[in-house]
């Protein structure tokens, strides 16, 4: 439960949802000299269809965000709180101080530009090695990740399982020579790594530090960041192996040795982008990732670690969708927000814990399959959103990924579109330039408000871990996706090029994965499992069941007797495989199944 | 939109919505499921990480007209065959088989040589799908 929020609370911010303040004289006279006559005699029109949702019930014209919430005519003064210009530090801050609500830095982006980080893999570990060195030559400044389904399921390529998914959605990855050839010719020291992977995320995160290892990179200077949100996962993305307790033990696991072991690296990317893209509302998308934060936090604390040890080390992920001012307010509004949690809830003391940091990436969603060249001027309104966020890293989706994975020149494009924003646009030469805006702070007072009442319903159902048992974020997102897919079949909600503005098209040439990636990667695996000693595999694994069946306790200084991650970077040097560690692994935990909600 | 019932016995169709393969994005499923419901459908969903057999297990148990299979992975070649090849296996072949998701072009006509009778893309209209799916179920015989 939320504690100490009598302390160091803001000042109301509920009444923003109405006119915070009576309107100024000189408002009153504007509505009634001139905006009355202009409504006379041009009515407003809704965009989309005049019916459902862009109607109010006396027929004036309504509009919203694509979340679906109401937005006003004119923002001015009289929808801030009236005590905004009294408390400007307690509601907004300058840029680098708190509650962050204009930025984690000073000078913006002026020291430092986002990372242009571009998110790929397909195929076999060779064919990415290549596409990861085209893109690092064409001025990416990082890697990620994309695994295929095997190996986010934490099955081994030759896995019956496994059969039409090897190589597919991403790249294949069954043991560490598959990582080894990965990493080939890129320096794993001076190049920051983003992995997408979650249930399996010690066993890829344990076979990338044995690559940097043998690679001679010091473990103190690696950096990069590994995804290992499994709540999201029971969320949204429906990813996962084992039960929620156990998958939350792994995760600590991976915060303590961390903390310990590679203080650069970020264990966790605590990712809203999925539940965004699984149907969630803007608001839904940052109350539930933010929460999946505290519930990290709380699981952490139980075992025993200091909050000042490893939330330093906690990072975001946020999608960027279409609605561009209201995207905006929903990442000033999660620097604000994680502030208010680590100070007033956690006590946090260090400046990086109360700083929230984030990665974005564009709504894959929101991409069409008709006209796919149009998704390029969708990235860029999406980008241009993350970016006066104040996002720390984004990845632009490349035009054609409502059709497959992306092709070489979609893939440029996408990463030119950064670009463009970076040197030519100018954007990135002033801190916060919204900040200010009446309408973008009624929008960010808003978001934190709302985000906050979902914290109280979330509290009051025992935290993150029992929400999802009761399915109740899961109800959430399948009501919003289907309540704006009916606007979008009722045409209240224009898809351009979908529901409108429609023409007739051919077929484009698209990244097409053959099925002989299952064979070579079966070829591999059983050349290795010929050459690897067996014996030692079955020692490293009967290790590392025994460690998970334990309950470790923290003990200050060093890693836990019972942490699994030695126990699996034991298992990825003798070469056991992604799938024999995840099975050792279901052996002791058993595996998880989600009722049907529908 | 028009009910869902079964024209002929005006018995409402019944229809499997299915999910199968490694891949867990189960927003288009669910939405699908729900409109064919409130179109007056019986929908019955699988939930996630169906084999084929599991399948038309499931089929045949729930006595379907239509399996409606989501498919994003990439994993169509390998996973349409076999369910094909079992339903015809259990004399199941009637039941009209449709595909949602990402399906890339040079794949639709293998698929529906399989016999899969349409495949619906991203961006595809709700009711175009309900009105296909009613245009092309089989008229069951009276129920016992």
């Amino acid at each position: 439960m939320s504690q100490g929020t009598t302390e160091k609370v803001p000042p109301d911010s509920t009444r923003a949802t109405e006119r915070a303040q009576p309107v100024s004289a000189a408002e009153q006279k504007w509505t009634d000299e001139i905006l009355a006559p202009t409504l006379q005699k041009f009515p407003e029109r809704p965009i989309g269809a005049n019916t459902g949702t862009n109607r109010y019930p006396d027929g004036t014209a309504r509009f919203t965000t694509v979340s679906g919430v109401p937005v006003e005519r004119l923002y001015t003064a009289a929808d801030l709180p009236a005590d905004w210009d009294e408390h400007p530090d307690t509601y907004l801050g300058a840029p680098g101080q708190p509650p962050y609500t204009r930025g984690i830095r000073a000078t913006g982006y002026r020291g430092k530009l986002w990372t242009m980080r571009q998110f790929s893999g397909f195929a076999t570990p060779e064919e990415t090695n290549r596409r990861y060195k085209y893109l690092l030559a064409h001025g990416g400044d990082g890697l990620s990740v994309a695994f295929d389904l095997p190996t986010l399921m934490g099955y081994d390529s030759d896995h019956a399982h496994s059969e039409g998914e090897v190589g597919k959605c991403g790249v294949a990855i069954d043991s560490l020579e598959d990582m080894e050839i990965l990493f080939s010719g890129i320096d794993l020291e001076k190049t920051t790594v983003s992995m997408t992977i979650n249930a399996p995320a010690s066993v890829l995160w344990a076979m990338y530090l044995v690559v940097a290892e043998r690679q001679g990179a010091d473990w103190n200077r690696v950096s990069g960041t590994l995804q290992n949100d499994i709540l999201k996962e029971y969320i949204a993305q429906k990813e996962y192996i084992y039960p929620p307790a156990p998958s939350m033990r792994l995760v600590v696991d991976t915060f303590e040795f961390g903390s310990l072991c590679t203080p650069r690296f970020n264990p966790i990317s605590i990712s809203g982008y999925h539940i965004r893209e699984a149907g969630a509302t803007a608001l839904q998308e940052l109350a539930f990732t933010l929460y999946d934060g505290v519930e990290y936090v709380e699981w952490a604390l139980r075992r025993g670690l200091d909050v000042d040890d490893f939330v330093p080390r906690l990072s975001f992920f946020f999608n960027s969708h279409n609605d561009f001012f209201e995207e905006i307010a929903k990442f000033r509004a999660s620097r604000k927000i994680w502030y208010r949690l680590m100070t007033e809830r956690f006590h946090a003391t260090q400046p990086r814990s109360q700083q929230l940091r984030f990665h974005a990436q564009t709504a894959g969603v929101s991409l069409t399959a008709q006209q796919p060249r149009n998704n390029i001027a969708r990235v860029a309104i999406q980008a241009l959103a993350a970016v006066l966020g104040g996002t720390q890293s984004l990845h632009t989706d490349s035009f054609d990924e409502a059709l497959a994975l992306p092709t070489e020149q979609a893939a440029r494009i996408a990463l030119r579109t950064q670009q463009i924003l970076a040197y030519e646009s100018g954007v990135a030469q002033t801190a916060d330039p919204l900040g200010g805006s009446y309408f973008v702070e009624n929008l960010t007072l808003k978001m934190e408000q709302g985000a906050f009442d979902y914290f109280d319903k979330l509290d009051a159902m025992g935290g993150m871990v029992r929400a999802i048992e009761q399915g109740y974020p899961q109800k959430e997102l399948a009501e919003s996706s289907y309540v704006y897919q009916r606007a979008v079949e009722a045409r209240e909600k224009i898809v351009v090029g979908v529901n409108d503005f429609v023409i007739e098209e051919t077929p484009q040439p698209i990244l097409y994965i053959e099925e002989s990636v299952r064979t070579s990667q079966t070829a591999k695996l059983q050349r290795l499992r010929a050459r690897r000693s067996q014996d030692e595999v079955s020692r490293r694994l009967h290790a590392l069941r025994h460690a998970a069946a334990q309950e470790p306790r923290a003990d200050k200084g060093k890693v836990s007797d019972a942490n699994t991650m030695p126990y699996i970077l034991e298992c990825v040097r003798a070469y056991a495989t992604v799938g024999e560690i995840c099975e050792a692994l279901r052996d002791v935990y058993g595996t998880h199944e989600e009722s049907c909600w529908t | 939109m028009q009910s869902g019932v079964d024209q002929k016995n005006e018995v409402p169709i019944r229809v499997l919505v299915a999910k199968p393969g490694l891949d867990g994005h189960d927003r288009g499923a669910k939405v699908i499921a729900r409109a064919l419901r409130d179109a007056g459908m019986e929908v019955i969903y699988t939930g996630l990480r169906q084999t084929p057999e599991m399948i038309v297990n499931a089929a045949i148990q729930e006595d379907v007209q239509c399996i409606g299979l989501s498919i994003l992975s990439g994993a169509h070649n390998a996973i349409v065959p076999r369910l094909m090849a079992l339903l015809k296996e259990c004399g199941a072949n009637d039941i009209l088989v449709v595909v949602g998701g990402t399906i890339p072009a040079q794949d639709t006509t293998f698929l529906k040589e399989q016999g899969v009778a349409a495949i619906f893309g991203p961006g595809t209209p709700l009711g175009a799908t309900v009105e296909f799916i009613r245009a092309n179920v089989k008229p069951r015989g009276l129920a016992a």
